[in-house]
């Protein structure tokens, strides 16, 4: 630490050539930070998903319906606590280009979804107002609904029995709030009552698009989704029983392998910052090498010679990474206002950070390997002379 | 004074830059050809045209000695642009893909509010009662050219993860084959009408396991066979065929179809079947060219994906920005000597300027040509799906099309101009006299 002063002084002692190479580190770090905000997204809903709950649906397609005649039967497998159910119900508000995920849901949804908070007087107005929807605060004030308003969706999969139209309309009783910013896209949804669904869609009743079951100790998890399996196996509803966290994670990547993607992104970006950098540490130690003789002459050590070299390449790219996903954390909010509410990027989390100041080290030290060998290999009488 | 003069000037190059690359983004290629042929022309007939490309030369010629740093500006600014055609090639296949699956000379017919089949439904009488309508053509028959269609999802491996994604199974009525003629059975035969056979499109047999002409595959808990593979060019190869009652009966929605396409008797009678559909209260139904249907389809996504792939290579190509300047900047320093010596023996300033800039945006081009072509290489005609409106895989090929190679060129010169001004401006004000003295 004591060599804090030499090792600064050295960085800026050509200012412009450091701030310009500062700010390509800036500029790679910014889009690590945005890409892996969008990565993080994506895998939010399998992250924290409930560790305790596990998604019934048909096993041979994500559109066919259970009946619900299995739900007390899924109740008495043992080592279930709790079961409720939901159906996808799909439309959009006002224009095609806003399409909602609009979901009818079992009376005790709530309960088994406490990272969805609604209060005791909404959930009551939900249980009186059998037209009445919950809807997501996000969702809400993308489309600036107040409780009760009526919210009129077009265009559902399911046709009113009585109208034959697909519009419906639903009475706001309020809202839910998510806790966690991870979780907060899933403020876009509007819950309704699943009974008033049964009974009004013109598709017939009794039926129910997924099963949630919340178990009694997630390390039985195995068995009892084979338990579930085993009620309707070989009937035309056969079920598929998998944790939350899969169910979601089987839709993330069916839309694409964002992850591959922003890897490879990186890849491209992370090799030309370390050639970037790596030119710029190889000149600056170029031109010093009359300075590092000197030092040398003074008694500094072939090694610490090697570390100060190192430690000013590292320095560098810490300096520009830790700015530009500084700088990702303070615009982040910002992105996610201005897409309205249709884009929520997580905050930058302490994973990102990790990686983050993981891969500057790495790149750091890719960086100063050769100028720092250079530095130590110098002989004193050959640099002073200018040899 | 001396602050306010050079603030002026600074903000007089950051005008300058600004409106040169907004322009430069605008102008199309002919003007360009054009610029430098007049450039060319310039750089040879002139006196101070001829002291600039031999201070190019010089410049260019010594390249060589600066190989790690001139590699910078090519690698970086080839970075920039192979992300950028590769993105944008991948919005343009889904965009192609799905616009060539629709054309004006069918129209489909979904329920009325419906965006996608899978959310539309349609009774047997509404089948019955669309093929009277006027504006559909007819066959020699007088039967209309129409197909009810239904469409459901099926849960099949993928052969890249080996876990479970949604695969679209079509099942289309007699005279879909009249309907999509680009529809060609490549292998094996046609299903038959009434049996439990499939044909296969030539993606979804890329993208799912098991899914060969000849074999089994259960679906909803019951035998089908496929028994053929089809080509077509379009989002349709991300298909299963079969026969829409059979698909009905096994998927039991024998109440009714979700969409019917028919053929228009031109593409303007369009609007006489549309009104026709409104003067007849027994129908709720919309109908629209099935060329308007898929590009609705592809329009959501496309655009996030322009909008991204942009971003990012802004972002990069700031990073670039920096590299170049980095770079050119330290060109000029270590030719400090040289460029004053031509200074000395009487090369004018405009010269000197014209000569950085065109060496760093020869290095651009450079870059751009190997960014392009990496993307080209790697990423033409490259396969991925993804979940589209019908909730199921669509497969899309990326599309690296000229017209994204030349944006990408136009991007790649037009950071090498950036980079290379404010190098060449200083170069052009290195007082001759310090620069000599200095060893």
């Amino acid at each position: 630490m004591k060599y804090f002063h030499l090792i600064w002084a050295a960085l800026f002692r050509r200012k412009a050539r450091t701030i310009l190479t500062l700010l390509s580190v800036m500029a790679a770090f910014l889009l690590f930070g945005l890409l892996d905000a969008v990565r993080v997204a994506f895998n939010a809903g399998s992250d924290a998903a409930g560790v305790d709950r596990m998604i019934v649906s048909s096993r041979f397609s994500i559109i066919q319906s259970l009946p619900q005649s299995l739900l007390p039967r899924i109740e008495a497998v043992p080592g279930v606590n709790t079961v409720t159910w939901a159906n996808w119900f799909g439309g959009y508000y006002k224009e095609p280009k806003n399409q909602g995920f609009n979901i009818a849901i079992a009376p005790n949804f709530f309960d088994v979804h406490p990272e969805m908070t609604v209060t005791p007087e909404v959930r009551e107005a939900f249980q009186r107002t059998r037209t009445g929807a919950v809807i997501g605060e996000a969702l809400a004030n993308r489309f600036g609904w107040k409780t009760g308003d009526k919210v009129v969706v077009t265009g559902a999969i399911f046709p009113d029995k009585a109208t034959g139209e697909t519009t419906w309309t639903f009475d706001m009783v309020g809202t839910f709030t998510v806790k966690e910013e991870k979780l907060r896209g899933m403020e876009q949804q509007l819950f309704f009552r699943w009974d008033y669904f049964d009974e009004a869609n013109a598709y017939g009743s009794g039926e129910v698009g997924w099963i949630i079951v919340k178990v009694d100790d997630p390390d039985q998890s195995d068995s009892v989704a084979r338990a579930i399996d085993a009620i309707s196996a070989n009937s035309d509803h056969e079920t598929k029983t998998q944790t939350e966290q899969a169910f979601n994670l089987s839709f993330a990547k069916q839309l694409g392998d964002i992850g591959l993607i922003v890897s490879a992104i990186m890849a491209a970006v992370f090799f030309t910052l370390l050639l970037l950098t790596g030119n710029t540490m190889a000149q600056a130690v170029r031109e010093r090498i009359p300075e590092l003789a000197t030092l040398k002459t003074m008694g500094f050590s072939d090694r610490s010679v090697l570390g100060l070299v190192f430690a000013e390449a590292v320095l560098l790219i810490v300096l520009g990474g830790v700015l530009g996903l500084g700088l990702v954390a303070l615009i982040l909010p910002g992105v996610s206002a201005a897409s309205g509410g249709m884009l929520q990027l997580p905050p930058v989390g302490a994973g990102t950070w990790g990686v983050g100041i993981a891969m500057m080290v790495v790149i750091g030290v890719l960086v100063g390997v050769l100028p720092a060998l250079r530095a130590m290999r110098l002989k004193i009488v050959d640099a002073l002379a200018g040899r | 004074m001396n602050t306010l003069k050079s603030f002026l000037r600074g903000l007089g190059i950051a005008v300058l830059i600004a409106l040169s690359v907004t322009l430069w983004i605008m102008l199309p290629w002919p003007l360009l050809f054009a610029l430098a042929v007049l450039l060319g022309v310039w750089m040879l007939l002139t006196r101070s045209g001829r002291q600039a490309s031999s201070a190019t030369w010089i410049g260019v010629s010594t390249i060589g000695q600066r190989l790690g740093a001139s590699s910078v500006i090519v690698v970086g600014i080839a970075g920039v642009v192979g992300v950028l055609v590769a993105l944008l090639a991948m919005g343009e296949g889904l965009t192609k893909t799905l616009r060539s699956t629709g054309d004006t000379s069918t129209a489909i017919i979904l329920r009325g509010g419906a965006t996608a089949e899978l959310s539309s439904g349609l009774g047997r009488e509404d089948v019955t009662l669309i093929g009277q309508l006027p504006g559909i053509l007819r066959d020699a028959e007088g039967k209309p050219i129409a197909s009810p269609e239904l469409v459901v999802v099926a849960n099949l491996p993928k052969k890249s993860t080996g876990s479970d994604a949604n695969v679209e199974v079509r099942g289309i009525g007699p005279q879909a084959w009249a309907l999509r003629p680009n529809v060609k059975i490549v292998e094996g035969r046609a299903f038959t009408p009434g049996l439990r056979e499939m044909v296969v499109g030539k993606g979804a047999r890329a993208q799912f396991a098991g899914l060969d002409p000849g074999t089994e595959i259960n679906l909803n808990n019951q035998q089908w066979t496929i028994v053929g593979m089809f080509e077509s060019g379009d989002a349709h190869e991300s298909e299963l065929l079969g026969d829409v009652d059979t698909v009905a009966a096994a998927y039991r929605r024998t109440g009714g179809y979700q969409s019917m396409t028919v053929r228009l008797t031109s593409p303007e009678s369009l609007d006489e079947l549309k009104a026709a559909i409104a003067t007849d209260p027994r129908l709720k139904v919309d109908a629209k060219t099935t060329l308007d249907y898929y590009t609705a389809q592809s329009e959501n996504l496309s655009k996030v994906i322009r909008v991204v792939g942009i971003t990012i290579a802004v972002i990069m190509a700031i990073g670039a920005i920096f590299g170049a300047l980095n770079t050119m900047y330290a060109a000029v320093a270590t030719r400090a000597r040289e460029i004053a010596t031509l200074r000395a023996i009487g090369f004018r300033a405009p010269p000197v300027i014209v000569s950085v800039m065109l060496e760093t945006m020869l290095l651009a081009l450079a870059g751009g040509v190997l960014g392009g072509l990496i993307a080209w290489l790697i990423f033409d005609n490259y396969s991925v799906s993804t979940l589209g409106a019908n909730f199921s895989q669509v497969v899309f090929q990326f599309s690296v099309s000229p017209q994204l190679l030349s944006n990408g060129l136009k991007w790649a010169l037009a950071i090498g101009f950036i980079g290379g001004l404010l190098p060449a401006l200083r170069a052009a004000r290195l007082p001759v006299t310090t620069a000599l003295r200095e060893s």
